[in-house]
């Protein structure tokens, strides 16, 4: 499967953008896939109009897995949350100029983290206005 | 990348290059001796000829009693599906039973689950930790519906020797067929097969730097074996299809030169494996070694790096110009963990961070060096890179 990467991929995977924590994050999304057993940690900040100024991640995963996290901070970053909750899967895989078919589901945990990154700032969010 | 990047192949496990001399001793057999080896006229006798000269050079090599043991396949996925389905064909009136392990290649394992499905009863014996099967539980499986035992001579993944002298006597006691794929182990290991309780016993051309597409079966004279080609009447009417004379010639050649080299090979192989790991874990902590620590074939070498998974450390391994893998050639392409390490329980984290570098005899000491100079940055970019490993421990 290896050779079957994108150029993209491959540069993404090779260059990884946002590796990383943030210490006081705004969001934190853990997801682990259960397809495979890979591991993504996805961390934002998030300003007070709701833009996502930053993002990292701590990925434990394929070429694909690492590829992916790297690219879904790249396109969350400087969006609204409300513009980042459309951010898909597909998406983050056509950014990469596509993946491998038994691939697919690495992007899948890109956009869970995402998600689940998100509903951890919204859960704050309301924690702190409660 | 530069031009003049160095490459260092330490993936002779899923497949060798194709020696020299082998290639030379194939060449004739494309062009000017293209003859039927079944033919009675001056095209076909020189083809005979040189398909009866590598039926003795694989004799030879294995050990076995007389050449006409040996059959000619496409390789050893078609000498392990000829094997096990043809003893479970002819034997149909004696029993249905077929014992395994549980760390065969898939060429074993999904035939015998083929065959599970089509009314057969298959026992998969565990191993331990090492992969060494459990010669206990596998006495114990035998029933008097057992008609063959499968085991590999040693596996693909990690190298660890089976033991094969034993299984042959609990089979001979038994009075059951016994079956192994020493696809990895031939020319690497000695074979003596006049001398052990081995039924049959595959080997494929391409991992003893011959060519793909070519194998043998080795069929114990006398073991009762229901052809599964069937045609016309080339190799003792055990196998039909015109024979693939350049193919055949060159498995020949490569078994010529791999028994006459075992032992100095052997040793050399045994040496560079050894200089590797050192390399490996005096650099680079939390590394396990899968496998026998002694009773492993003497080029491979399976770690495992924790917190990591096994395609990353591949890719960037690849970008430095160095070909290794994760498990086995067929497994890459797939998800699902190793079944042999997992088999060996090894912790499911464990599993996915683990490598294979199988050497081959191209190999040298500078290899080994240039390997272990790219390798701990890697490892280290990686490892910074996982969720899983908390720097500043
Ligand atoms: C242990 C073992 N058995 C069987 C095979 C299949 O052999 P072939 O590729 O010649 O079909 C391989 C290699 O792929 C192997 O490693
Ligand atoms: S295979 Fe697990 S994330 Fe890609």
């Amino acid at each position: 499967m290896e050779g079957q990467y994108t150029e993209k991929v491959m540069e993404h995977f090779r260059n990884p953008r946002n590796v990383g924590e943030i210490p006081d994050a705004s969001g934190i999304g853990n997801v682990g896939n259960p397809v495979c057993g890979d591991i993504m940690r996805l961390y934002i900040k998030v300003d007070e109009n709701e833009i996502i100024t930053d993002a990292k991640f701590k990925t434990f995963g394929c070429g694909a897995a690492i590829a992916t996290s790297s690219m879904v901070t790249e396109l969350v970053k400087g969006k609204t949350i409300e513009e980042a909750l459309k951010v898909s899967n597909h998406a983050v895989a056509e950014a990469l100029g596509g993946l491998p078919k038994i691939k697919m589901h690495c992007s899948v945990l890109a956009e869970q983290a995402l998600r689940r990154a998100i509903d951890d700032y919204l859960a704050k969010k309301k924690a702190k206005i409660a | 990348m530069t031009a003049e990047m160095r490459k260092v192949y330490l993936d002779n496990n899923a497949t060798t290059r194709t020696r020299e001399e082998v290639i030379a001793a194939m060449a004739p057999y494309f062009g000017g001796i293209y003859g039927n080896a079944s033919s009675i006229h001056q095209f076909g006798r020189p083809a005979r000829t040189a398909v009866d000269e590598a039926r003795n050079r694989v004799a030879s090599l294995l050990g076995a009693a007389s050449p006409e043991e040996i059959i000619f396949t496409s390789g050893g996925t078609e000498s392990d599906n000829f094997a096990i389905k043809g003893v479970v064909n002819a034997l149909r009136s004696k029993g249905n039973h077929i014992i395994t392990s549980a760390i065969e290649h898939p060429a074993v394992l999904n035939t015998c689950k083929f065959l599970a499905k089509e009314g057969c009863l298959v026992t998969f014996v565990g191993v331990d930790e090492y992969g060494v099967i459990k010669l206990d539980e596998l006495k114990k499986a035998i029933t008097d519906k057992t008609i063959l035992i499968t085991v590999m001579h040693a596996n693909n993944e990690i190298g660890t020797i089976e033991p094969v002298e034993e299984i042959g006597k609990i089979a001979e006691e038994k009075g059951v067929y016994f079956h192994t794929d020493a696809v990895q182990s031939a020319g690497k290991l000695p074979l003596d097969l006049k001398n052990m309780n081995i039924s049959l016993l595959s080997i494929s051309g391409h991992k003893l730097y011959g060519p793909k597409g070519v194998g043998a079966l080795y069929i114990k004279k006398g073991t009762k074996i229901t052809p599964q080609m069937l045609g016309g009447h080339h190799e003792m009417g055990k196998r039909a299809g015109t024979e693939n004379v350049p193919g055949i010639v060159g498995l020949g050649k490569a078994c010529e030169l791999a028994g006459k080299e075992l032992n100095a090979e052997s040793k050399k192989l045994t040496e560079l494996r050894d200089y590797l790991y050192k390399g490996i874990t005096s650099k680079i902590e939390d590394v396990r070694l899968n496998g026998h620590p002694q009773n492993r074939l003497p080029n491979t070498l399976n770690v495992g790096f924790k917190y990591l998974e096994g395609e990353g450390i591949i890719l960037n391994l690849d970008m430095e110009g160095v070909g290794a893998s994760t498990g086995s050639a067929c497994t890459s392409g797939s998800l699902e963990p190793s079944h042999v390490l997992s088999a060996m329980s090894v912790d499911a984290a464990d599993i996915q961070g683990s490598v294979r570098f199988s050497i081959g005899r191209d190999n040298t000491k500078e290899d080994i060096n240039y390997v272990v100079g790219v390798l701990p940055p890697i490892i280290k970019r990686l490892r910074d890179m996982s969720p899983l490993y908390e720097k500043g421990k």
